[in-house]
């Protein structure tokens, strides 16, 4: 279980989460909508371990480990995964080589074997193979050259190597076609059970057609300001964030 | 002036006069070029060919009977490629016994003629080597033979002083590929010459994987002499050595040559490694291209200086230089000097420089895969160099470059 607690974070002393309170119970797919700033990347970050923002109050505890205190890597092996708004080039890293030093990092970690290349390959072939993508993207440098699809579809190819306890999706809907929507949010729903939640960041509604999220939460200026059922995502597309905050 | 280092100077004449007796070869070359380094001393940085590099910690290092086999352990980081012929040098003497040569293979020693091409009046460290050069390797490859691969191996050991004379020619359409490995123990002065001669339409690829001792002194001079349509590929990797200067004065001489300057420096610690290139364009449509990678951490500083002397019968001349640096420690430190001189009107002629440190963004990448940050950085900084490799066509010599560089990582 996911437990957030009167989470408060600023970057360059500009405070941008102002009091989260937040719990995903595992098993459990939770959205998060809100307006552009209203700091769901940073909550994101924060949560994956971001040097750059500091968390001035509040605790975050994945199944009663502490987050915070861990360093980023720390946290992978822990169980979480970001998929990232902006997947980060890698020149000269391969794609196959960079996410098995990964794995065997995490599994190191968790006091589990290394997988040599064989069975690292043999995994990552049929991973990639289920979100249809080609065997020569496990070649390529990572995301070099990639298409925004391609990005995106990369970061839903680690979440399925790596199995996260916990995902969060920052916004991983956006630059997708209709087709490729489809085949990040099978991805996503492949792994969906009682040993995975997620945090499905999103702008708009359309992901959680595919993602049906079992709670929405509306985050508008650093604090969650309502909750509800899948409905409540629908019903935001339909007034908008500005009616929202005039009811609010 | 350094008073210390023109004592060093001074000191190398008086070991000269005590052993031209029994030097091989034309006494009168060897005379003239103890006359220079008497006149004019050792370089310091108010000369702006030297500018970037002081070669005043030479002055801390005597010359002691070299102890000749330890260094004989390092033996096992020289490669062994399918089929290459290998010739080895112990402290600057060619051993018979760990050498399996190549056909037109001989030595300095069994033929002590200096070269047309290096020039020990202008500079001073040729002076040096054509002082005391007793050896070197000598590989003569004739008209349209493929000369295969030949490593060249150089060991050295603590308090050697040594000044190699090696002659590399291949007659037109002919083919080589030559790895060179320097490797070695404590500290001892690696001092050499080669000359590169590249017939017209010939192809020389020349490998240099640099892992001396980081006590030791590594100064190199080669002189490539490039005929038309003639390719001089050279790529260097510089790991070893307490104070390195490579100088490379290549020479483009017919219609359609072309030289590859590449290299890649990888310094820690109080390293210093200056690769320093002159490329004369004196015929047309020649192309001369260079990419240089630099990886500094500690207090270590690397130099890159190029030149390209574009001559005014030069037209259509494609030239192109880039230096690029990752700054790892805030100690460390790039120097980099490009200087175009061109006298012709119809060419393109570009460099660039760029200096930074790893992309945060990407090391948070990594992590937040579970990658712990020494790990990521090491990838990152593996993954810069490695793009260098590329130009490496040789598999097996991209592959001891890349060990190589592990190693140094895991040092």
């Amino acid at each position: 279980m996911l437990y957030i607690n009167g989470l408060r974070a600023a970057i360059d002393g500009r405070e941008i989460l102002k009091g989260i309170n937040l719990t995903v119970p595992t098993g459990e797919v939770h959205a998060i909508m809100g307006p552009n700033g209203s700091g769901k990347s940073t909550l994101s970050y924060v949560l994956s371990g971001r040097e750059d923002y500091a968390v001035t109050a509040g605790t975050v505890t994945l199944d009663g480990r502490d987050l915070l205190a861990m360093e980023p890597e720390a946290r992978a092996a822990a169980g979480v995964f970001l998929a990232f708004q902006y997947p980060v080039e890698l020149p000269g890293v391969g794609n196959a080589n960079f996410l098995r030093t990964a794995l065997n990092a995490i599994r190191r970690t968790r006091g589990e074997s290394e997988l040599d290349a064989v069975q690292f390959l043999k995994l990552a072939r049929a991973a990639a193979k289920r979100l249809s993508m080609p065997d020569d993207m496990l070649k390529r440098n990572v995301n070099v050259g990639f298409s925004g699809g391609e990005k995106k579809r990369n970061e839903i190819l680690q979440m399925a190597v790596l199995k996260p306890k916990l995902a969060v999706l920052d916004e991983t809907d956006s630059g997708l076609d209709i087709d490729a929507l489809r085949i990040v949010a099978d991805g996503v729903n492949a792994q969906r059970g009682p040993d995975f939640s997620a945090l499905v960041i999103t702008h708009y509604q359309r992901l959680l057609d595919y993602i049906v999220p079992d709670r929405v939460h509306v985050l508008m200026d650093g604090r969650i300001v309502r909750s509800g059922g899948p409905e409540l995502a629908h019903e935001l597309e339909a007034s908008g964030y500005a009616g929202l905050a005039e009811a609010a | 002036m350094s008073a210390a280092l023109q004592d060093s100077a001074r000191g190398f004449v008086a070991r000269y006069e005590g052993a031209r007796g029994h030097l091989p070869g034309d006494a009168s070359v060897r005379a003239a070029a103890a006359r220079t380094l008497r006149d004019r001393g050792l370089p310091t940085p108010r000369e702006e060919a030297w500018r970037y590099t002081n070669l005043r910690p030479l002055a801390e290092f005597s010359p002691a009977p070299a102890a000749g086999v330890r260094p004989l352990a390092l033996l096992a980081l020289v490669p062994a490629f399918d089929g290459a012929a290998r010739v080895v040098f112990v402290d600057g003497h060619y051993r018979a016994d760990l050498s399996a040569p190549p056909v037109g293979f001989t030595t300095f020693a069994s033929n002590p003629s200096f070269g047309q091409a290096a020039d020990p009046v202008r500079e001073r460290l040729v002076a040096l080597n054509t002082m005391f050069a007793e050896d070197g390797a000598r590989i003569d490859i004739p008209a349209g033979v493929d000369g295969g691969v030949v490593v060249l191996a150089s060991l050295g050991s603590p308090g050697a002083a040594y000044h190699p004379r090696h002659a590399i020619r291949l007659a037109a359409g002919a083919r080589l590929t030559l790895v060179e490995v320097a490797v070695g123990e404590g500290a001892y002065l690696h001092n050499p010459v080669t000359e590169l001669a590249v017939g017209e339409g010939a192809t020389l690829v020349h490998i240099r994987l640099q892992d001396e001792s980081t006590a030791a002194f590594h100064l190199a001079t080669f002189y490539a002499d490039i005929a038309a349509r003639g390719t001089y590929d050279s790529f260097a990797l510089t790991l070893g050595g307490r104070l390195t200067r490579a100088e490379v004065h290549a020479r483009l001489l017919g219609h359609g040559a072309a030289t590859h300057l590449n290299a890649a420096q990888l310094l820690g610690g109080a390293q210093h490694a200056d690769f320093t290139t002159v490329v004369r364009h004196d015929a047309p449509s020649c192309a001369s291209r260079q990419t240089v990678k630099n990886v500094l951490t500690g207090h270590s500083r690397g130099v890159f200086q190029g030149r390209i002397q574009v001559a005014r019968v030069a037209q259509k001349t494609d030239g192109y230089q880039m230096n690029q640096a990752l700054l790892l420690s805030p100690d460390a430190e790039i120097d980099s000097k490009p200087e175009l001189e061109i006298f012709a009107d119809d060419v393109k002629c570009s460099h660039g420089a760029t200096v930074g440190e790893l992309d945060p963004a990407q090391i948070f990448y990594l992590r937040s895969r579970g990658i712990p940050e020494t790990e990521a950085r090491a990838i990152l900084v593996h993954a810069f160099l490695v793009e260098a490799f590329d130009a490496v066509a040789h598999d097996g010599a991209r592959a001891m470059l890349i060990a190589a560089v592990d190693a140094w990582w895991a040092r």
